[in-house]
């Protein structure tokens, strides 16, 4: 498999904006380090109001970045959520400002491995600190507060978007007036720490990986990331969402060519998947937020009793699934209705069928746009915030 | 600008005059949300919604109501005890696996209980049963036997007993003609038993 090298784009070309944060206080992350100052790479959509009551904080999922509703800035894509976000969707811009900020330990523009550590003046790579989705959200409540706003009107995203929603219903109750955590869990589960562990044994098994130190020594392990990647997609699918995009088809071939090339279609998909992944994504980057996903369990933070974790809580949420989503399925989001219910939280639960897998959340389903939107419509009006247009 | 919602079936509108204004209530088994609509719009009451059908509970979240796709049966025990004012089952009783658990869990969740549900003591059920021998189908109960979702049917009567076995009391009671106008017998007397198609009873702990 040839891959191309990934441009190592610095945050000062990419659109949006970059603020500095962690100065003169650092963040305190939960492996004892503090850090700071550091930047936090972020892009809005929409106008905020005069009282800063309309933001909309988006939080991105493993593989994705804050170019939610643009064209992505390197492969010139559509953005990752265009079906939900802009003038008149679901997370209408019109009514609300949409933010989305690159998590830390990111690639795009906010600190992570691969940026410059002001101390030694070289890449982090890996003496950059193990991260959580807790110090995900302390670093996202620094931007929220930067930005002047006191409480966001809500918090959502799918995924390990999800579990930074729930974390910021939790850490932060009276901060956030609705949060809808989409296709996520209150903790990772065995199986999904398991493919982790898949995809980093791929990027480490890489003999370019050069035990992280990949950067300053000239190399990139595009091979042990791209196929991280390919194990992950198939995650994201399902059975028949595959089945019925490739079935068994053969790629630009009449017959078996009794060899290991990309005979099926399913293969060479996966294969192209792999391939662009490399030239947007840092593979120091996918062992840090795949690590800080596996160690997300809110319920062992409240000894084992997830509905302590949203006593008392104020927050609206919506928790949304996906029947076919077997990395982050029902039962896992079910789990979590249960704990609000416990904690007699306001909450709205809905499954929406769907036969493509855990990635739904990013396609063109419209009973999930529709629910999300009536959720947010609902919402918007106890908040006291104007109308649809 | 506010969509007028559209009138209240009857006896959902004799249920939302038993609610207080400003209350927590969660209707179980709540359909397409018309109940919490009313009362969000007319009570400013804080309700919650439970349902079993997919299809009726995207339809409440779309029109910004609280519901959670969920199972009368199995979800209520995670409810603490005293979360709502009122608890709300509306003509569902008969469809729960267990009456008896779930009408425990209401008193035990909600300060009241409001229960209503299809009386099969009415004398066209024991009309068709004692002269036709065949399962009774009525306007009320309207499924043949082998694909009614009424697994527990029970009457008037008997769900005052049931109320007796629970330790729950019943603080008022309307019974109901076919047409769900309130009839003048006493709600749970062997009139009523005889004559109303529906009973609706407001429910505390004893």
């Amino acid at each position: 498999m040839s891959v191309r090298h990934a441009p190592s784009a610095p945050a000062t070309n990419l659109p949006g904006h970059q603020v500095v944060l962690g100065e003169p206080e650092p963040l305190r992350l939960d492996c004892g380090i503090a850090l700071g100052p550091f930047p936090v790479a972020y892009q809005t959509y929409g106008e905020l109001n005069a009282d800063k009551s309309n933001a909309i904080l988006v939080c991105h999922a493993l593989t994705l970045d804050q170019f939610v509703a643009e064209d992505h800035p390197i492969t010139g894509k559509p953005g990752w959520w265009d079906m939900v976000v802009g003038p008149g969707k679901a997370l209408d811009t019109d009514r609300f400002q949409v933010i989305c900020a690159n998590v830390l330990g990111g690639c795009m523009g906010t600190v992570g491995p691969k940026e410059i550590n002001p101390e030694t003046g070289e890449p982090w790579g890996l003496d950059f600190p193990v991260i959580t989705i807790g110090d995900m959200v302390r670093a996202q409540k620094m931007l929220v507060d930067h930005l002047g706003i006191e409480q966001l009107f809500c918090v959502t995203g799918g995924s390990m978007g999800a579990m930074q929603a729930l974390e910021w219903a939790v850490r932060y109750p009276g901060q956030i007036f609705a949060s809808i955590p989409i296709a996520g869990a209150a903790r990772h589960t065995a199986q999904n720490i398991a493919f982790h562990e898949v995809g980093r044994q791929a990027i480490m098994a890489d003999p370019d990986w050069r035990g992280g130190d990949y950067m300053r020594q000239g190399v990139i392990p595009n091979r042990g990331l791209a196929v991280a990647r390919m194990a992950g997609h198939i995650t994201y699918l399902s059975e028949v969402a595959l089945h019925r995009k490739f079935g068994r088809n053969l790629q630009d071939r009449e017959g078996l060519s009794y060899g290991f090339d990309a005979d099926f279609q399913v293969e060479s998909y996966l294969r192209h998947q792999g391939m662009t992944f490399v030239e947007r994504f840092d593979a120091n980057s996918y062992l840090y937020i795949t690590r800080a996903m596996d160690y997300f369990d809110l319920p062992a933070e409240f000894d084992g009793q997830l509905p302590r974790a949203f006593e008392g809580t104020e927050t609206r949420f919506c928790v949304i699934s996906f029947t076919s989503d077997w990395l982050f399925p029902t039962s896992e989001n079910r789990a979590v209705v249960h704990a609000l219910n416990a904690a007699a939280a306001n909450v709205s639960f809905v499954e929406v069928e769907s036969d493509k897998g855990h990635d739904a959340f990013l396609l063109d389903e419209p009973e999930f746009a529709k629910v999300l939107a009536g959720f947010i419509d609902g919402c918007a009006e106890h908040h006291g915030l104007n109308a649809k247009r | 600008m506010t969509t007028p919602l559209p009138p209240l079936r009857a006896d959902l509108s004799l249920i939302a005059e038993m609610i207080e204004p400003k209350s927590r209530l969660l209707d179980v088994g709540c359909g397409d949300g018309a109940l919490l609509a009313w009362l969000d719009r007319h009570k400013d009451v804080d309700g919650r919604g439970m349902e079993l059908s997919m299809g009726g509970v995207n339809a409440c979240v779309s029109n910004g109501l609280s519901v959670i796709q969920g199972d009368a049966d199995t979800d209520l025990k995670d409810y603490p005890s005293d979360a709502f004012d009122y608890v709300v089952l509306s003509q569902t009783l008969q469809a729960t696996r267990n009456p008896h658990t779930v009408l425990e869990d209401m008193a035990r969740i909600g300060r009241h209980a409001i229960v209503s549900f299809p009386n099969f003591g009415h004398w066209r059920v024991r009309f068709g049963l004692m002269f036709r021998g065949r399962m009774p189908v009525t306007e009320t109960l309207s499924a043949q036997w082998y694909d009614t979702p009424n697994i527990h049917l029970c009457t008037i009567r008997d769900f005052v007993e049931l109320c007796r076995e629970v330790g729950v009391v019943i603080e008022r009671g309307i019974a109901l003609d076919g047409l769900a106008r309130p009839l003048a017998h006493a709600a749970t007397g062997r009139r009523a038993n005889l004559f109303a198609e529906n009973g609706i009873y407001l429910l505390r702990r004893g």
